[in-house]
C-alpha cells in the first residue's frame, strides 16, 4: 500500500523509507542537489536541496517522506535560496570556468545557470590551494573543491582505500590524501577507483585528456542540468 | 613470534592502553600529544598503524579539534580567552602585553620554541576572568602584575607545576542557592530510593516532575528516557554532556567542581530507568583540571556499590561510567557531534532522524542529557515528582542555575526558580545602568531594557544558563561582532551556509568596524542571516544569526554610524564578465549569456 504526499501542489506517491528526494525523483520531479548521490546513503551537507515542509526548511535527500506532508520546493522563495547557497560556493573556492577542464560537464556550474545566477553577489575568499599534480594520471585542482565528500565516500566504501579525508574545520576545512607526504602520488589510488570518476565540479581530473570533448558538446552544455540530470536516470 | 616483537613505542603504549580500539581515536590524540607535544606528520602515521585504521582518518580528525596541534606550538602554549566579557575586562591588552614582553607575535611559535601564545573561545571561567589556559591549564584573574609574573615564569622556564598555585584558584562563587545547590546529599541516596521504588514507579515520578532538559533545547527528560528504554537493543547508553561550550556558561563547571555525586548519581538513576550498561561523561578539554578529581568521585563510587556489577545488591543491574576528554570543539555540544566525538570521530552532527534515543553512541539507544539536567533528577528521586513541580512555572519547573558575568558587582552563579525576571536577576548580582543583557550565550538573545521585565523560562526567555550584562559604556555592535566571530571560529564546517555563512558574516563586521560599510552590506548581512537560520544543519548555524539579527534590530543606530555612505553601486555585471569565457569557448548562444533562464521550466 503505497502513501503519498504532495509536491509543490502535485500528489506524489511513495514507498515506506524513502526519502522526499527519491520519492519526487521516482515521479519525474527534480530537486537540486550536490551532495546526494544514488549510490550512497544521503549526505546532508550541501543544502541544495532545501525544502519547505509545514513552513519549516528540510533537507529534502535526508528526510523520510511521511503522508500528507506538502512540499514546496520550485518556488521562488526556495530558489532564491539555493542560488544564494551556489553563490556562497563560488565566492568559498576559485572557479574560473573558462579555464577549467570540467566546464559544461560541472554540476556547480550547470546549477548557477539554472538558478539563474547573475553574479556572485558576496566577497571572494580568494582561498590559498596549491594543486597536486604528483600522481601520474590524475591531477587535484583543490581550488574547485565543494566538500562534498563524494570522492571520500567513494574511496572508503566503495574503492575500500580511504584516499581522501577531509581535516580543518570551519572555512579552513580542506581535503587530504592519504600519505604521510601529503602527495596523491604516494597513494593507491588509481584512475579506475569509483573515486577518480566521482567529483561533481573539477578537482579530480585526468590527466592529458583535457578538452577531449568540446566546450559546447558537453553535459550540460545544450539541455540545463535538470532535464539532463533526470534522463541520467540517476 | 612474540619474543622478536620490538618493545612498544610511547605511541604502541597509549594505543595498547585503549585497547586498541578505532574508536578511543581522540582520546589516544590527546595522550598522544601530552607526550610528545604536537601531532607530527610521522607520529599521525604511528598512530593510524597502531590503530589499524587509514591515516587520512587520523588527520581528519587530528585537524578538526582546536587543542590538538598538527604544527609545533610553544613549549609553554597559552590560550587567552577570548570571550565578549574577558575582552570589557581589558584580555585583548593583556595578551598584547604578554606577547610583546615574550617577543612573539600572536598565534606563531617564539623562534626558540619556547612559547606561543593566541585565543581560544570561552573556557567557562567568565566570573573569574581574565582567563587563559596555559598547557591546558586554566589560569584565573589575569591582571598586568600577574601578566608580568607570567613572562618572567615563561622566560625562566620554571615547570607550570612550580607556578604559584594562587594563579590556578578556581572559585565556585556561588550567591544564590535553592533546591539543588541547597542539597546535601549521601551518595546513593537517591538511587536507594529509585531503586526502592521500582523501575516503572521512578519513571512515574520522573514523569510527573515534567522537567525539562537545561542543555538549551529544553526537551522533557522523561519522554526522551521513555523512547530510549522502549527502543529496540539491550546494550543501552546513558551520556552526560558536559560539554559547556556556549559563551557565558559555567553553572556545569560548579556542578562537577562540587556536586559530582550527584551528577554521576543522575547518570546511575537514568542508567535505571532506561536500563543502560554503559555511561559517558564526555568532558570539555578546557574542563580538563576537573579529571583527577572526577575519577576519584567514580573510584570511591565503585568501592560504595554505586557504580559496577549489581549496583546496591539489585541484581542485574551493571552500569559504569568512563570519562571521555574533548579537544576545543564547540560543536561537539550538539549531542549528535558529540557522539561522533565519542566514537573517536570528526565532531560533524549527524543527519536527524535517526534520532539518539534509538541511533546514538555505536548505533545504540541513548541518552544524552545535560550535567544540570541528571544533577536535578536526584531531587525528584529523593522528593518526588510532585514537590519539585511545585516551583516554577507550569511549563518549567523547578530551578535553573544561571552563570552571571560581565557588567556587575557580583559574578557567579545563581539558582532561581524558573519564572524569574530579568529585573530581579539584575538587581541581585548588583547590576546598574544597565543597557542590554544576553540571556543564553552567544546563540541565545539580546534583550534591551525594555524587556527587563520578561522571565527565564523556557516558555519566556529560555536559557541554557548564560547571563552576560552589559551596562551603558559598551557598544553592541563589538558584542555582536564577538558572537560572529566565536561562531565563525567553531563552525564544524560541514554544511554550506554555516561554513560560509559565518565567514562571510564575520567579514561583513570586520568591513562595517573598519568604516567601509555601506547600506547595501546590511541587506547583505540580512540575506546571510536568512541563509543561516534556513538551511543550516544544525543548531550552530541556525543560531549564529541570532546575535546580528537581534542588535540590528534593537540597536541598529550602532550600525548605522559606521555606515560610510547609505547606499552602495554594485559594480559587477556576470554577464559582462563571462565575455571572455564565451570567446574562449567559442559560444555565444543563449545559453551561454545569463538571461532568461528558468529553472524547472
Ligand atoms: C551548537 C550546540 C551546542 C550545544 N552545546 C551544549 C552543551 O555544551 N551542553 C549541553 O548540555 N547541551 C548542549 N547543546 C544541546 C544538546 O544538543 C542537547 O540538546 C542536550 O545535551 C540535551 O540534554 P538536555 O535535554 O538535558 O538539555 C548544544 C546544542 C547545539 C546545537
Ligand atoms: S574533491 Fe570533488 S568529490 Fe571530493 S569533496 Fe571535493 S568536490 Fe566533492
Ligand atoms: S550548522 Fe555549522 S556547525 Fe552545524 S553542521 Fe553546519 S557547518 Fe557544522
Ligand atoms: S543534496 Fe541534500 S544536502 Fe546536499
Amino acid at each position: 500500500m503505497s502513501k503519498q504526499f504532495l509536491f509543490d501542489g502535485r500528489p506524489v506517491r511513495f514507498e515506506e523509507g524513502q526519502t522526499i528526494l527519491q520519492a519526487a525523483r521516482a515521479a519525474g520531479h527534480y530537486i537540486p542537489h550536490l551532495c546526494w548521490h544514488p549510490d550512497f546513503p544521503p549526505h546532508g551537507s550541501c543544502k541544495l536541496c532545501i525544502v519547505k515542509v509545514a513552513g519549516r526548511h528540510v533537507s529534502s535527500c535526508a528526510l523520510p517522506a511521511k503522508e500528507g506532508m506538502e512540499v514546496e520546493s520550485n518556488t521562488p522563495e526556495i530558489n532564491g535560496e539555493r542560488r544564494a547557497l551556489v553563490q556562497m560556493l563560488f565566492v568559498e573556492g576559485n572557479h574560473f570556468c573558462p579555464s577549467c577542464e570540467k566546464s559544461g560537464n560541472c554540476e556547480l556550474q550547470a546549477l548557477a545557470y539554472d538558478l539563474e545566477m547573475m553574479g556572485e553577489r558576496f566577497a571572494h575568499f580568494f582561498p590559498d590551494r596549491p594543486v597536486d599534480a604528483s600522481h601520474p594520471e590524475m591531477l587535484l585542482d583543490f581550488n574547485r573543491c565543494i566538500f562534498c565528500e563524494l570522492c571520500v565516500r567513494a574511496s572508503r566504501e566503495v574503492d575500500g582505500k580511504s584516499v581522501f579525508a577531509l581535516t580543518g574545520r570551519g572555512i579552513h576545512k580542506h581535503l587530504v590524501v592519504n600519505a604521510e607526504s601529503g602527495r596523491l602520488g604516494d597513494t593507491d589510488f588509481s584512475a579506475d577507483d569509483m573515486a577518480a570518476n566521482i567529483c561533481p565540479v573539477g578537482v579530480i581530473v585526468r590527466k592529458r585528456v583535457g578538452f577531449a570533448t568540446p566546450i559546447g558538446a558537453r553535459k550540460y552544455d545544450d539541455k540545463p542540468i535538470h532535464l539532463v540530470d533526470m534522463e541520467d536516470g540517476k | 613470534m612474540k619474543s622478536h616483537e620490538v618493545p612498544p613505542t610511547p605511541v604502541g603504549r597509549i594505543v595498547d592502553r585503549h585497547g586498541r580500539h578505532a574508536n578511543r581515536l581522540l582520546q589516544v590524540l590527546i595522550e598522544v600529544q601530552d607526550d610528545s607535544g604536537w601531532l607530527s606528520p610521522a607520529v599521525i602515521t604511528e598512530i593510524a598503524r597502531e590503530l589499524s585504521i587509514p591515516r587520512s582518518r587520523v588527520e581528519g580528525v587530528a585537524g578538526f579539534y582546536q587543542f590538538l596541534h598538527t604544527r609545533p606550538v610553544g613549549r609553554y602554549h597559552l590560550l587567552f580567552a577570548d570571550n565578549i566579557t574577558e575582552r570589557m575586562q581589558g584580555s585583548a591588552e593583556l595578551m598584547a602585553a604578554l606577547c610583546s614582553k615574550l617577543w612573539v607575535e600572536p598565534g606563531k611559535v617564539s623562534e626558540d620554541g619556547l612559547v606561543s601564545i593566541d585565543t581560544t573561545s570561552c573556557i567557562g571561567m567568565g566570573d573569574q576572568g581574565p582567563a587563559l589556559l596555559v598547557n591546558g591549564r586554566p589560569l584565573t584573574r589575569l591582571s598586568h602584575q600577574r601578566v608580568n609574573q607570567i613572562a618572567e615564569l615563561v622566560r625562566r622556564e620554571t615547570p607550570i607545576e612550580q607556578w604559584p598555585a594562587e594563579f590556578f584558584r578556581v572559585d565556585d562563587n556561588i550567591h544564590r542557592r535553592d533546591a539543588l545547590l541547597g542539597l546535601d546529599m549521601a551518595p546513593g541516596a537517591a538511587l536507594r530510593a529509585a531503586i526502592g521504588a521500582g523501575r516503572a514507579a521512578w519513571m512515574t515520578q520522573l514523569e510527573a516532575s515534567n522537567l525539562r532538559g537545561r542543555g538549551g533545547a529544553g526537551f522533557t527528560t522523561a519522554v526522551k528516557w521513555m523512547a530510549c528504554r522502549d527502543a529496540a537493543g539491550a546494550d543501552k547508553v546513558v551520556v552526560c554532556n558536559a560539554d559547556e561550550g556556549e559563551p557565558g556558561t559555567f553553572k556545569d563547571r560548579v556542578l562537577l567542581n562540587s556536586m559530582a555525586d550527584a551528577v554521576f548519581e543522575g547518570m546511575t538513576l537514568a542508567a535505571w530507568a532506561v536500563g543502560a550498561s554503559e555511561g559517558y561523561l564526555y568532558l570539555r578539554g578546557e574542563y580538563r583540571y576537573l579529571l583527577p578529581a572526577l575519577q576519584d568521585t567514580l573510584a570511591l563510587r565503585r568501592a560504595q556499590n554505586l557504580l559496577g556489577r549489581g549496583i546496591l545488591g539489585e541484581a542485574g543491574f551493571d552500569f559504569d561510567i568512563d570519562i571521555h576528554l574533548g579537544a576545543g570543539a564547540y560543536v561537539c555540544g550538539e549531542e549528535t557531534a558529540l557522539l561522533e566525538s565519542l566514537e573517536g570521530k570528526r565532531g560533524t552532527p549527524r543527519i536527524r532522524p535517526p534520532f539518539p534515543v534509538t541511533h546514538g553512541y555505536l548505533g545504540r539507544p541513548t541518552v544524552v542529557n545535560n550535567v544540570e539536567t541528571l544533577a536535578k533528577t536526584c531531587l525528584i528521586a529523593l522528593h518526588g515528582g510532585e514537590a519539585f513541580a511545585a516551583t516554577g512555572t507550569a511549563q518549567s519547573t523547578g530551578t535553573k542555575l544561571l552563570s552571571i558575568s560581565g557588567d556587575c558587582a557580583h559574578p557567579g552563579i545563581y539558582e532561581y526558580p524558573f519564572g524569574v525576571a530579568v529585573e530581579r536577576v539584575l538587581e541581585d548580582c548588583g547590576a546598574s545602568d544597565i543597557q542590554a543583557v544576553q540571556v543564553g550565550g552567544a546563540a541565545g538573545v539580546t534583550l534591551a531594557g525594555y524587556e527587563f521585565h520578561r522571565r527565564i523560562a523556557f516558555e519566556d526567555v529560555p536559557t541554557a544558563g548564560a547571563f552576560m550584562v552589559f551596562d551603558s559604556s559598551r557598544d553592541l555592535f563589538d558584542v555582536a561582532r564577538n558572537f560572529v566571530d566565536f561562531f565563525a571560529h567553531e563552525s564544524c564546517g560541514f554544511c554550506t551556509p554555516c561554513r560560509i555563512g559565518t565567514a562571510l558574516l564575520k567579514k561583513a563586521m570586520t568591513k562595517l568596524a573598519e568604516g567601509h560599510g555601506a547600506k547595501m552590506d546590511l541587506a547583505d548581512i540580512e540575506w546571510i542571516n536568512r541563509l543561516l537560520r534556513n538551511a543550516s544543519h544544525c543548531g550552530l548555524g541556525a543560531a549564529a544569526a541570532n546575535p546580528v539579527v537581534d542588535t540590528l534590530l534593537k540597536f541598529r543606530p550602532t550600525y548605522e554610524q559606521r555606515l560610510k555612505s547609505l547606499d552602495f553601486e554594485p559594480a559587477f555585471d556576470l554577464d559582462a564578465a563571462l565575455a571572455a569565457a564565451r570567446r574562449a569557448s567559442g559560444r555565444d548562444d543563449a545559453a551561454a549569456h545569463l538571461a532568461d533562464r528558468a529553472p524547472g521550466s
